[in-house]
């Protein structure tokens, strides 16, 4: 059976394990990158959706970007404690400028 | 086309208009596809921007009522209320087909099905806060896992279609064009070829009459 993980920040991570989601607190970007390589390969796929916290992605954006054409995992990105830093819109925006060429959300 | 030697000859030309034939089809076929796939492409990226909105909402809710939680609570009483999950998740994952891309849909069942299991500890040292965070989280992660969905179908078609993109333009910008130069090379080479070969022809027959009859 498939799992989910979540990496971010330990105050950010704890709330999802009573939900019953496999976390893996990170303290910084590289231990971030580190969990996220480790899951990704020696799990085989066990993983199918890993959420990671969005002050993390920036440093390892080139990680991340490995995984958005193969159907599996999502990486998908969430806000920390901290409040939303945008980088999720911006996966969006980048999305959609890549299919169609230019920005045309507006935003 | 420069570059390339074409030989001008009928068989090449007949050869040239089947290649020009099934580009044309080719490209309309992958026109589209391409239109198909953005208008798909669109729905997902508005419930994306939906979706990830009130993700974005629900987690900082969450996080701001964890928060409160914690204050109340001492951070070891916490941790300890939090450690041992009684919920666990499983997610089942098929593939869905659009326009021939396969993007994933997850579905997911808790082992328990009690809404009220979520809690992993008893009700007398934690605070009532901490009920209500893990509440929040609660309904905020349905919409994380359809964001999750969401977010990659979004991605995989992306993909999709900028490379469609590319073969359209491909075939429209440079296949047809060159195709069809080259189509009208050889017809003019042909025509010219025959045009010669009359010329030549009513040549050799002036001159053949002037020997038979000695016109001068």
């Amino acid at each position: 059976m498939l799992k989910i993980a979540v990496i971010g920040g330990r105050d950010t991570v704890m709330g999802f394990k009573a939900l019953g989601l496999d976390t893996f607190p990170a303290s910084d970007s590289a231990e971030a990158g580190k969990i996220l390589r480790r899951l990704t390969r020696e799990s085989e796929e066990e993983y199918a959706i890993i959420y990671l916290e969005e002050t993390f992605a920036a440093q390892i954006q080139g990680e991340i970007e490995r995984f958005k054409d193969s159907p599996s995992p999502a990486i998908i990105l969430i806000p920390g404690r901290e409040g939303s830093t945008g980088m999720g819109r911006q996966a969006l925006r980048a999305a959609v400028e890549r299919a169609v060429g230019t920005n045309i959300l507006g935003d | 086309m420069a570059g390339t030697t074409i030989i001008p000859t009928r068989m090449v030309l007949n050869q040239l208009k089947g290649r020009l034939r099934t580009a044309r089809r080719g490209h309309k076929l992958l026109k589209d596809k391409r239109d198909e796939l953005m208008r798909q492409f669109m729905d997902v990226v508005r419930r994306n921007k939906v979706l990830r909105e009130r993700v974005e909402d629900g987690l900082t809710e969450a996080f701001a009522s964890l928060q409160v939680a914690s204050s109340i609570m001492s951070p070891e009483m916490l941790e300890q209320a939090l450690l041992y999950p009684r919920q666990s998740v499983e997610l089942g994952m098929k593939f869905k087909n659009i326009m021939s891309v396969n993007v994933p849909v997850y579905s997911f069942t808790t082992k328990n099905n009690d809404p009220t299991e979520i809690y992993p500890y008893g009700f007398a040292q934690t605070s009532g806060e901490l009920d209500d965070a893990l509440e929040n989280m609660a309904k905020v992660f349905e919409d994380m896992l359809e964001l999750a969905e969401v977010e990659k179908t979004m991605q995989l078609l992306a993909e999709e279609i900028e490379k469609t993109r590319r073969r359209v333009n491909a075939l429209e910008y440079v296949m047809i064009p060159d195709l069809e130069s080259n189509i009208k090379y050889i017809t003019m080479k042909l025509e010219e070829n025959e045009n010669a070969t009359k010329v030549r022809l009513l040549k050799v027959k002036e001159m053949v009459l002037q020997q038979a009859h000695n016109y001068k």
